[in-house]
């Protein structure tokens, strides 16, 4: 009997505790939505942000935050790429494997502030660079890269290995195989882990205080010239975003409506986030469809 | 359970000058150590089938695999391994030249989820035959060799996936055969069929017998007194019996090479 | 009518017969004469195979490189305090001293220290119990829609930026600790409320797969000899996910002991040692994201605070040690 009692004692008490964490979630993203929709008009989305006055906007943090993200993409994408077919396809079961496996998992596990560090030392000081957003995509895409390869190395593995073979038998080398079959019947996978991995990127600050920096500069959106100082293209420039204004902000306190501009950012973050997360899916396996529709008997 | 390595094997032998493809003491050993093969000896016939049979395990797939050296990867192979007077199981060889002249279908249909045509014609362009009309006219005639050209003349750029399992098979067949090989090695090639696609493809490996040389792993015994002159069988790693299919099945001189094909007849 | 198609097919045919309509012969498909020579020379394959394997070679030593640069880099400006100003590494690790400013007899870190791991371990330590009940939620009461819809819920919170939980810490959780206990209501209970948020989703999902891990037979034997549900969890389950749980946790210890951001923006940034748990305070991640910007490059105050950054990238690494230690314990 007693065995009975505490079955129902135990299963009371995880129902109790899951119950608490559901209501954490709700009241957390209840909580960022509730408090920061009503600010997203179309005026906080497409006007400057002001350093001492209420109203300002976020129109160049935004840009700033997809303009790193596009950037931190087109870097980090050809490297994880390579390191992951080199993982999934070519790395013997030996020590080495294992060294680079490791060293992976550490770079993933760094904090993202020493990664930011890091960057600040290397491009903002060595290099003198300055802070500016190429400091900001590289020191981005160094916290970006291990979860890429892993996220793409994972989608590879996925393809069934008879497909390698077909490709083998046939006279093909591996590394035609890998692009001509095994890529593009990875393709929904890997874009799924890009969108999810930019995710995480798009919502990062603490690896960019200190490399893209904290302030903007003025930008003009109809100057197209990368090379001038004032376009929006520059990537010499310093450039906050979406995440690090929301710090700023919050440490500075010199506007008056801290909370307002806050919360409308949070909420467009995590917006942002929401969509990203359901969009890799949705994408993915759409794609995975279409790729095998004919499957469907 | 009976001492297997001291057994006697009976082995037919061929003259070098007719086998398409024969073997010298092929041995293979997976993660260094574990031994899969012993010391098989086999010559195929040109423009004949040999079925290779035995029960799971038995290595018969190991030594099919090893022959285009698809094993390169996964285990040590060694041994000789004779085609055109060359062992081709050396270094030096380019296996990718090797493996268009020893053409492989497996045990599962699988071809690339693009359409039949692409299917056919990947592996050929990759090699660099452009000439749109001689890439159409392979596609023709690898099709009809498979027997499958009547089925899907009319949707060849439609995907291969939304083909029939034993259409896929097929398909295989024809995606091999296109690149012209003199050898075909068959791993299985019915095992996930059906019946009636079995029937098929049984048909389609008899009308390629006239000019290709097939080797077939099978666990269907039915199947290999069907379609195949020679049969070996495999036992544990070693080959015991290898003769005509007609004796190994009517009169095997082995006492497990008997056990097996009676256990298997049923 | 037969008549009639009989008749017409007979012209046609005579017609095709004269004609000498010509028709495209078809030769059929045949073995091409292998040319043995070739298959002892190098092909274009062979160049691809060499071309495509140290592409993706240079990107894995790249990314040997970056890990090398990164511990090279942080090590040498973290060491110069010791070797070039001349920190006593005892000092630096045991003394709640902090003033760089004032010179190398005053960069003791162990303020810093210690509320790190303050708020690591009591940010694990109310996490893991919700992390479990919720894993085995999913794992050994529900399985089907409603386990599915609380894990995509988890995973959103993991996506959630830190800094959000930062701003939602200042305005939710900072005001309510103040009501409760007084104070400025910042503080290492406000900071480990944070990250208890932030790590429960990382320890969660880990600790589902870990309990994913334990064979359905286990639980099924347990089950034939009258075991209740929560014996069964307690004397197998558990029991056999025990490692993969402490790895779970270990994990989750990282993230806690590196995040910055959110906690920088709610403890309150005061180098002192911590005597409750409602006193401003001051980790490591939260002295280097505030103070960097305002030290000067191969300065005392500056190289300080790069040997912060060292002790967290050993603290890294030590997690990272700790993960493989109990993997292959198990």
């Amino acid at each position: 009997m007693n065995s009975k009692r505490n079955d129902r004692i135990a299963t009371g008490v995880i129902y109790l505790l899951v119950g608490i964490v559901i209501l954490l979630l709700v009241g957390i993203i209840g909580n960022i939505l509730v408090s920061g929709v009503p600010h997203l008009s179309w005026h906080f989305l497409t006007s400057a942000s002001s350093s001492f006055e209420a109203g300002g906007g976020i129109r160049d943090q935004l840009f700033n935050s997809l303009y790193l993200l596009l950037l931190t993409l087109i870097i980090s994408m050809p490297i994880a790429l390579g390191a992951a077919i080199y993982l999934a396809e070519y790395a013997a079961d030996n020590w080495l494997t294992q060294l680079i496996r490791t060293t992976i998992e550490i770079l993933s596990s760094l904090p993202s502030i020493v990664v930011g560090l890091f960057g600040y030392l290397l491009f903002v000081v060595q290099f003198g660079l300055g802070f500016s957003i190429i400091a900001g995509a590289l020191a981005l895409t160094f916290f970006n890269l291990p979860t890429l390869t892993s996220n793409i190395e994972e989608a590879i593995k996925g393809v069934p290995q008879t497909q390698r073979e077909a490709g083998w038998a046939l006279g093909l080398s591996n590394w035609k195989t890998i692009r001509g079959i095994v890529l593009p019947a990875a393709l929904p996978g890997i874009i799924t882990g890009v969108i999810l991995s930019a995710g995480r990127v798009f919502g990062e600050a603490a690896a960019l205080i200190y490399t893209a920096g904290q302030s903007g500069s003025t930008v003009d959106y109809s100057n197209w010239n990368m090379f001038s100082a004032t376009s929006f293209l520059n990537i010499m420039r310093p450039a906050e975003t979406l995440a690090v204004h929301i710090w700023k902000v919050n440490t500075e306190g010199i506007i008056p409506d801290v909370n307002v501009v806050s919360a409308g950012t949070s909420a467009l973050l995590v917006i942002v986030v929401i969509i990203f997360n359901l969009g890799a899916r949705a994408l993915g396996n759409w794609l995975y469809k279409r790729l095998t529709a004919a499957k469907i008997k | 359970m009976e001492n297997w390595q001291t057994k006697k094997t009976y082995i037919k032998k061929f003259s070098e000058e007719d086998c398409a493809v024969y073997t010298q003491n092929l041995s293979v050993f997976y993660g260094g150590t574990i031994q899969k093969l012993f010391d098989v000896s086999l010559g195929f016939k040109k423009n004949t089938i040999t079925a290779l049979i035995g029960a799971s395990g038995s290595g018969k797939s190991t030594f099919l695999r090893s022959l285009n050296r698809m094993n390169d990867q996964v285990a040590r192979v060694d041994g000789k391994i004779m085609f055109h007077d060359l062992d081709v199981n050396q270094k030096k060889i380019n296996v990718y030249e090797l493996r268009k002249a020893i053409g492989m279908v497996f045990q599962k249909p699988n071809p690339f989820p693009k359409s039949i045509r692409e299917n056919i014609v990947y592996a050929l362009k990759a090699n660099g035959q452009q000439d749109k009309q001689k890439l159409d006219q392979i596609v023709e005639e690898s099709l009809r060799a498979a027997a499958l050209w009547d089925e899907v003349k009319d949707k060849l750029d439609k995907s291969a996936l939304a083909l029939s399992g034993g259409q896929q098979q097929r398909l295989c067949i024809a995606r091999a055969i296109a690149l012209k090989p003199e050898i075909l090695l068959l791993d299985e090639p019915a095992s996930a069929l059906d019946p009636v696609s079995t029937a098929k493809l049984e048909d389609t490996l008899k009308q390629l017998r006239k000019k290709y040389t097939m080797v077939m792993v099978t666990h269907n015994m039915q199947q290999a007194s069907r379609i195949s002159e020679y049969t070996a069988f495999f036992h544990l790693g070693h080959a015991l019996e290898y003769d005509t299919t007609t004796n190994i099945f009517t009169n095997p001189q082995g006492e497990i090479t008997e056990r097996y094909i009676q256990g298997s007849f049923g | 009518m037969a008549k009639k198609e009989q008749d017409l097919q007979e012209v046609v045919e005579q017609a095709i017969a004269q004609q000498k309509v010509p028709h495209v012969k078809f030769k059929g498909i045949n073995p091409r004469n292998i040319d043995i020579a070739r298959l002892t020379k190098p092909s274009k394959e062979t160049r691809q195979e060499r071309w495509g394997k140290g592409l993706t070679a240079l990107a894995i030593v790249l990314i040997g490189l970056l890990i090398v640069a990164i511990i090279g880099f942080v090590g040498m400006h973290g060491l110069a305090t010791f070797f070039t100003d001349k920190v006593n590494i005892f000092q630096f690790l045991f003394s709640t001293d902090w003033n760089p400013g004032a010179g190398p007899k005053h960069v003791g870190a162990a303020a810093m220290i210690v509320t790190s791991f303050a708020v690591t371990l009591l940010a694990a330590m109310i996490a893991t119990p919700f992390a479990i009940a919720v894993a085995l939620f999913m794992t050994e009461y529900e399985s089907g829609k409603r386990a599915n819809l609380l894990q995509s819920v988890m995973e959103l919170l993991v996506g959630i930026p830190s800094v959000v939980y930062g701003f939602l810490g200042l305005t939710v959780i900072v005001p309510a600790v103040r009501t409760i206990f007084g104070g400025t209501g910042f503080g290492i209970l406000t900071a480990t409320l944070i990250l208890f948020v932030m790590v429960l989703p990382t320890i969660t999902s880990l600790t589902v797969d870990a309990f994913k891990a334990v064979p359905k037979e286990l639980r099924k034997s347990s089950a034939a000899l009258g075991a209740t549900r929560w014996q069964t969890i307690f004397h197998v389950v558990l029991r056999a996910a025990r490692a993969r749980i402490m790895t779970a946790i270990i994990f989750g210890m990282a993230r806690a002991f590196g995040e910055a951001l959110a906690v920088q923006m709610a403890i309150g940034n005061a180098v002192l040692m911590p005597y409750n748990l409602v006193s401003p305070a001051a980790t490591l991640t939260s002295q280097l994201t505030s103070q960097m910007g305002n030290t000067v490059m191969g300065t005392l105050p500056n190289n300080a605070l790069w040997s912060l950054a060292l002790l967290l990238l050993i603290m890294s690494l030590v997690f990272n040690f700790l993960v493989h230690l109990i993997g292959k314990k198990s």
